[in-house]
C-alpha cells in the first residue's frame, strides 16, 4: 500500500509531467522563467493551489451536484488563490512583484482545473492530496529546470551566483523568444530520454 | 492619436502571445490548420471584448465602492465563465451559420488565460472604459495575427522532414520562438 501511495506522487513527478508530457499551464511556465528562483516561486506558488484544491475537492465531491461541478472547481480554485495572493502580499512582496499577473493567472491554469477533474473528483482526500503533491513537485521541477536554463544562458548566473561575466551572456534567453527556444530543446531532450529508458 | 498608438503597441510591440505569453493554450493547440485558427480568433475577439467591458462594470461599480477589490479574481473568472455559456445559448438562438463556426471553441475559451488577463491588466492600468474598449479589440486582433500566424506556419512545417527528436511539440515551440523574435523587431516603434 506504501508503494501504492508513492507511486501516486511519482506519477505527477514523472510519468504524467504536467510540462513535459501532458503540456498544460504553458502561459506560467513560459513567462515566470526568467530566472531559476522566479521558476521556483511560481511552481510553489502552483503546487500549493494544487495541494490545497484537490483536498478541498475529493472532499466536497458528494455534496457538488455533477451538472454544476465545473463552476464549483473554479470557484474553489479562486478562493485559494485569492487566498495566495494574500499571503504572498504579505511575506514575500518581492516575489509577488516579479510574478505579477501570473498569480491571479492561476485560477486559469489548466493543471489545476485538469487535475480537480480528472484526479480530485474520483479519489479519496488523502490520494488526491498526494496527487496535488506529485503534480505540483512535477511542475516546480520543470519550472526551475527551464528557468535555470534561461538564466545561466542569459546572464550567467544560477541562482543569483555568478558562473560566468554577464557580458558573454545572451540576453535573448531572458527575453520572450528565449524561453520558446529554450523550452524546446528540453522537451527534445526530454523525449530522447523517455525513449531511451 | 493616443488610441492608434495604443492600438499599435498591443497588436505589434505587446502582442499579447508572443512578448507577454497570455493564451499560449489556444496557440499551441488549435494552430494546426489555418480555418480552426482564424475560427479561434474570432471567438476569442468577441469574448475578450464582451468581457472587458462587463468585468470593468463589475470593478468600478460594485467592488470598487464598497472596497472589495480583493473579490477581482472570483467575481472576474465568474464573470466570465457565466458570459462564455450566455454566448453560446444566444448565439445558437440567434445566429445558428455563426454558432457552428465559433461554436466548438466557445467552451475552451473560459480557461483561455488571455481574457482574464486582459480584464486584469485593464483594472491594473486605470483605464477608462473607452481606452479599456480600445486595449481589448487591439489585443483580440493580435492575439489573432501570432494565431494565423503560427497556423500557416505549422502547415507548412507538417509537411517537412523534421528530426525525430524535435517532431510535434518541440519544433513548434522552436518555430513559435523564432515568431517571437521576428516580432521583437517591432519594439521601439511606438512610446506610450
Amino acid at each position: 500500500m506504501k508503494n501504492n501511495k508513492f507511486g501516486i506522487i511519482l506519477n505527477g513527478l514523472i510519468t504524467e509531467n504536467p510540462t513535459f508530457v501532458l503540456m498544460l499551464g504553458m502561459c506560467p511556465t513560459l513567462a515566470t522563467t526568467t530566472s531559476a528562483v522566479n521558476g521556483l516561486g511560481m511552481g510553489a506558488a502552483t503546487m500549493f493551489v494544487l495541494i490545497c484544491s484537490n483536498l478541498v475537492v475529493s472532499l466536497l465531491k458528494s455534496l457538488i451536484p455533477d451538472n454544476v461541478r465545473i463552476p464549483s472547481f473554479i470557484v474553489i480554485i479562486a478562493t485559494f488563490v485569492t487566498l495566495l495572493e494574500m499571503l504572498m502580499k504579505a511575506y514575500v512582496p518581492s516575489l509577488y512583484e516579479s510574478l505579477g499577473l501570473f498569480i491571479p493567472l492561476i485560477v486559469v491554469n489548466c493543471v489545476v482545473l485538469g487535475r480537480a477533474e480528472s484526479f480530485a473528483s474520483k479519489n479519496n482526500p488523502f490520494d488526491s492530496l498526494l496527487d496535488g503533491l506529485g503534480i505540483g513537485l512535477g511542475f516546480t521541477f520543470a519550472l526551475t529546470l527551464l528557468g535555470m536554463v534561461r538564466e545561466l544562458l542569459g546572464s550567467g548566473k544560477l541562482f543569483g551566483l555568478t558562473i560566468f561575466p554577464e557580458q558573454y551572456g545572451a540576453l535573448v534567453f531572458i527575453l520572450a523568444p528565449g524561453a520558446f527556444i529554450s523550452l524546446a530543446y528540453l522537451l527534445a531532450i526530454m523525449n530522447k530520454l523517455r525513449k531511451q529508458s | 492619436m493616443i488610441y492608434i498608438f495604443m492600438f499599435i503597441a498591443a497588436v505589434f510591440v505587446n502582442n499579447i502571445v508572443l512578448s507577454q505569453f497570455l493564451g499560449i493554450c489556444p496557440f499551441l493547440g488549435v494552430s494546426k490548420k489555418v480555418n480552426t485558427a482564424v475560427g479561434m480568433s474570432g471567438a476569442v475577439a468577441f469574448v475578450l471584448t464582451l468581457a472587458t467591458i462587463i468585468t470593468w462594470l463589475v470593478y468600478t461599480f460594485l467592488l470598487d465602492p464598497f472596497n472589495l477589490g480583493y473579490l477581482q479574481t472570483i467575481s472576474f473568472i465568474l464573470v466570465i465563465a457565466s458570459l462564455v455559456q450566455l454566448v453560446e445559448i444566444v448565439l445558437k438562438k440567434i445566429s445558428p451559420a455563426l454558432y457552428q463556426s465559433l461554436g466548438v471553441f466557445l467552451p475552451l475559451i473560459s480557461t483561455n488565460c488571455c481574457i482574464l488577463g486582459v480584464a486584469i491588466l485593464v483594472i491594473q492600468k486605470d483605464y477608462n472604459l473607452l481606452e479599456s474598449v480600445v486595449y481589448a479589440v487591439s489585443t483580440a486582433i493580435g492575439f489573432g495575427l501570432a494565431l494565423v500566424l503560427f497556423a500557416g506556419i505549422r502547415e507548412q512545417l507538417a509537411l517537412l522532414r523534421v528530426p525525430k527528436g524535435m517532431q510535434g511539440m518541440p519544433i513548434a515551440l522552436l518555430s513559435a520562438g523564432l515568431l517571437a523574435l521576428a516580432f521583437m523587431g517591432f519594439s521601439g516603434i511606438v512610446k506610450l
